[in-house]
């Protein structure tokens, strides 16, 4: 691992990357995060002169998918920067150091860059037990958390597990899985939901915390506003078919042939913040809708909870069966819509048999 | 006077003199604006319930050039101005609970501390089931109907103006003044998919509402001898006995 006090500048140029590889780096890192033209000589300023920041990138109850979308990163000076960029003191799946040399880094950059560090964390902490459904290094996972949160400067919560919970939160949630949130609440924490997050997203947000020591504008749920402040919905290609009512109802229809939109499928997207449909997958080459299938809504909270991935109406559970807003809705106005029948029947039975009964009085 | 609509409800209640007596009584209970926004309030709301449930559901497929087609944006499109006209309406109405008369406030409270209140929602209950012989005759809402408006309509009512502009921020982004006032809601439930659940449901709360408010409308009509339809009608509620 690299000094972190090296600068970021210094580093890449060790390693042959041309300066003007490197401005074109800082213009391209400027667009994607959405920053005026002034932002791309800021940030070279700041690679050229500050420190690199040290990362420390911890693994709690996960599938190591952030990880792998991470490093996947598609414009290849984006990885290989971002990975000079940063001074990644400690990440178990990728780090050289094992065993007590590893652990001994922790301690060592909490004492040496107190309040300077930033924690990534994939993953969350399970509760139950003491923690101890999670082990790393010998403790409880959680413990780990709570100490190297400690000394942080801020904290990314990486992925869905990280921000919301997801599988391992799952219902019924037997190991208490717990979004960092919800275990650290004395440090800025940023949200970056996604199962997993887009690797562009990702290392573009590396850079702004680095090069700008501080977190980016968030949005109410702790998101950053640059990606995820408009939902799938809002850019989807496929808007116009929803506009004019043109849905694929079958995966093999014709309207499924003709690219149609997704909606009657179970498509989430008009519920789901991220920036799929913008940003693309996989150097932009595609997103799940553009492949032919809904969104289902990775980067929402409980997503795994909300029924099925390819129903509209989502099923509800709260009510001891499962069944959508349409079937209890339908079932109570039914079974009201009898009884206001039966009992009209009853009253009208009444007035008849006692207008009868006066008649047969009255004579 | 004492202006509370208990007063004038009790007055007409067990004023011996009139539900004795063959002469006919009239008060005047719904005021103008408050029939007015009744009929306005119901044709809103057939039109959200309508566009919403093929907003939930989707359409059958339009076939033909998409660009030729905007149908399900209308659709929605209709349902927005629809959820302004509810909107406008149910804040013009809370204003004149405030400056109408006293029995326009009464489907916003239930006066769950008064224990003669509650003697006389069972009074209904036991009319309603056959049991009891005669209903009481109340110038405004009777006390069931009242808990009923209370709980099935003002409050859902409410719920669903509150869900229905926090989705619709979702179209005019994080900026929007929907956002700022109604982007709350996401923070009780982060997951819009949530929202949309429950807005789904108070569709159908509102539905059964309607039944149950109909029917009963013309049946009390019918049957209890005081004037009921007329009168969300012509203002006056005129007891035939
Ligand atoms: C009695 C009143 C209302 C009823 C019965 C009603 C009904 C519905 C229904 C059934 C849906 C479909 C929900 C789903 O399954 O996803 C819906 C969607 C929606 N409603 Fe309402 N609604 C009402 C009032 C309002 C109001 C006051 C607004 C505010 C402008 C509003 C705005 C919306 C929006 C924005 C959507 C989502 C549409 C989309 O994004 O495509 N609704 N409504
Ligand atoms: C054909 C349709 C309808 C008829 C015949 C009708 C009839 C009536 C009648 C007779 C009253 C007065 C009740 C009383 O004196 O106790 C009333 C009040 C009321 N109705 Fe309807 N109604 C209809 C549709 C609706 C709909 C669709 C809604 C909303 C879901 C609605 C909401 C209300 C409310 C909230 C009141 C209370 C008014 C107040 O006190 O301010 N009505 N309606
Ligand atoms: S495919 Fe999904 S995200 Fe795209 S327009 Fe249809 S519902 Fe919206
Ligand atoms: S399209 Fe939806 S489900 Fe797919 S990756 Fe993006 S947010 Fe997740």
């Amino acid at each position: 691992m690299g000094e972190a006090t090296e600068t970021f500048y210094g580093v890449i140029r060790r390693q042959g990357i041309t300066r003007r590889s490197f401005h074109k780096f800082c213009s391209l890192t400027a667009t994607s995060l959405g920053l005026g033209s002034l932002a791309a000589s800021q940030i070279a300023n700041a690679l050229e002169t500050k420190p690199r920041v040290p990362v420390i990138w911890m693994h709690g109850l996960e599938c190591t998918c952030c990880s792998e979308s991470f490093i996947r990163s598609a414009h290849p000076l984006f990885k290989d920067v971002v990975l000079s960029m940063i001074s990644l003191d400690y990440d178990a799946p990728i780090m050289a150091a094992a065993g007590h040399q590893a652990e001994a880094i922790l301690e060592e950059t909490r004492a040496k860059y107190k309040g300077q560090y930033v924690l990534a964390v994939e993953g969350n902490p399970p509760l139950n037990e003491g923690g101890m459904f999670c082990i790393d290094g010998g403790k409880p996972f959680v413990e780990k958390l709570r100490a190297m949160a400690e000394d942080s400067m801020a904290i990314i919560a990486w992925g869905t597990c990280a921000s919301w919970g997801c599988v391992q939160a799952a219902k019924p949630n037997p190991t208490q899985a717990t979004p960092i949130d919800k275990v650290i609440t004395n440090k800025p924490i940023i949200k970056v939901p996604g199962c997993p997050p887009i690797a562009e997203v990702m290392t573009a947000l590396v850079t702004f915390i680095t090069t700008f020591g501080k977190l980016p504008e968030l949005d109410r749920q702790g998101r950053p506003k640059m990606f995820y402040s408009q939902r799938i919905h809002d850019k989807c290609y496929r808007r116009p078919h929803f506009d004019a009512g043109q849905f694929v109802e079958e995966w093999d229809d014709e309207s499924a042939r003709q690219g149609y939109c997704l909606y009657k499928m179970g498509c989430k997207g008009p519920t789901t913040y991220n920036a799929c449909s913008a940003v693309r997958w996989n150097d932009g080459v595609s997103f799940p809708i553009q492949s032919g299938h809904g969104c289902f809504g990775c980067s929402e909270d409980g997503f795994w909870d909300k029924g099925s991935f390819y129903d509209r109406l989502t099923t509800i559970k709260q009510f001891g069966i499962e069944a959508n807003a349409d079937q209890i809705g339908m079932a109570a106005a039914g079974a009201v819509g009898l009884a206001v029948a039966a009992h009209a029947a009853i009253t009208a039975a009444k007035r008849l048999t006692g207008k009868r009964g006066r008649v047969a009085q009255e004579e | 006077m004492d202006k509370s609509p208990q007063a004038l409800t009790a007055t007409v209640a067990v004023d011996p003199v009139r539900s004795a007596s063959s002469e006919r009584g009239v008060v005047y209970v719904y005021e103008a604006p408050v029939r007015l926004w009744h009929w306005i309030n119901a044709a809103a709301i057939l039109v959200l319930g309508l566009s919403g449930y093929f907003i939930g559901n989707g359409i059958p497929t339009i076939p033909g050039k998409t660009g030729d087609n905007f149908l399900f944006g209308y659709i929605r499109f209709v349902h927005f101005i629809a959820g302004y006209v509810l909107t406008l309406g149910f804040l013009l109405r809370i204003y004149w609970a405030v400056v109408g008369n006293p029995h326009a406030k009464q489907i916003f409270y239930v006066p769950i501390w008064r224990k003669s209140y509650w003697r006389e929602v069972w009074h209904e209950i036991r009319w309603y089931a056959f049991v009891a012989a005669e209903p009481k005759k109340y110038a405004a809402h009777n006390p069931l109907a009242q808990l009923a408006m209370f709980f099935m309509f003002t409050l859902a009512t409410a719920f669903m103006i509150v869900t229905g502009f926090a989705l619709y921020a979702q179209g005019t982004g994080n900026d929007s003044w929907q956002y700022r006032l109604f982007g709350w809601v996401f923070s009780i439930r982060p997951n819009s998919q949530d929202v949309r659940t429950g807005h789904h449901l108070g569709l159908w709360m509102i539905v059964t509402f309607a039944l149950i408010h109909i029917y009963t409308a013309v049946r009390e009509d019918i049957v209890s001898r005081q004037s009921i339809v007329s009168s969300i009608i012509f203002g006056e509620r005129e007891f035939r006995d």
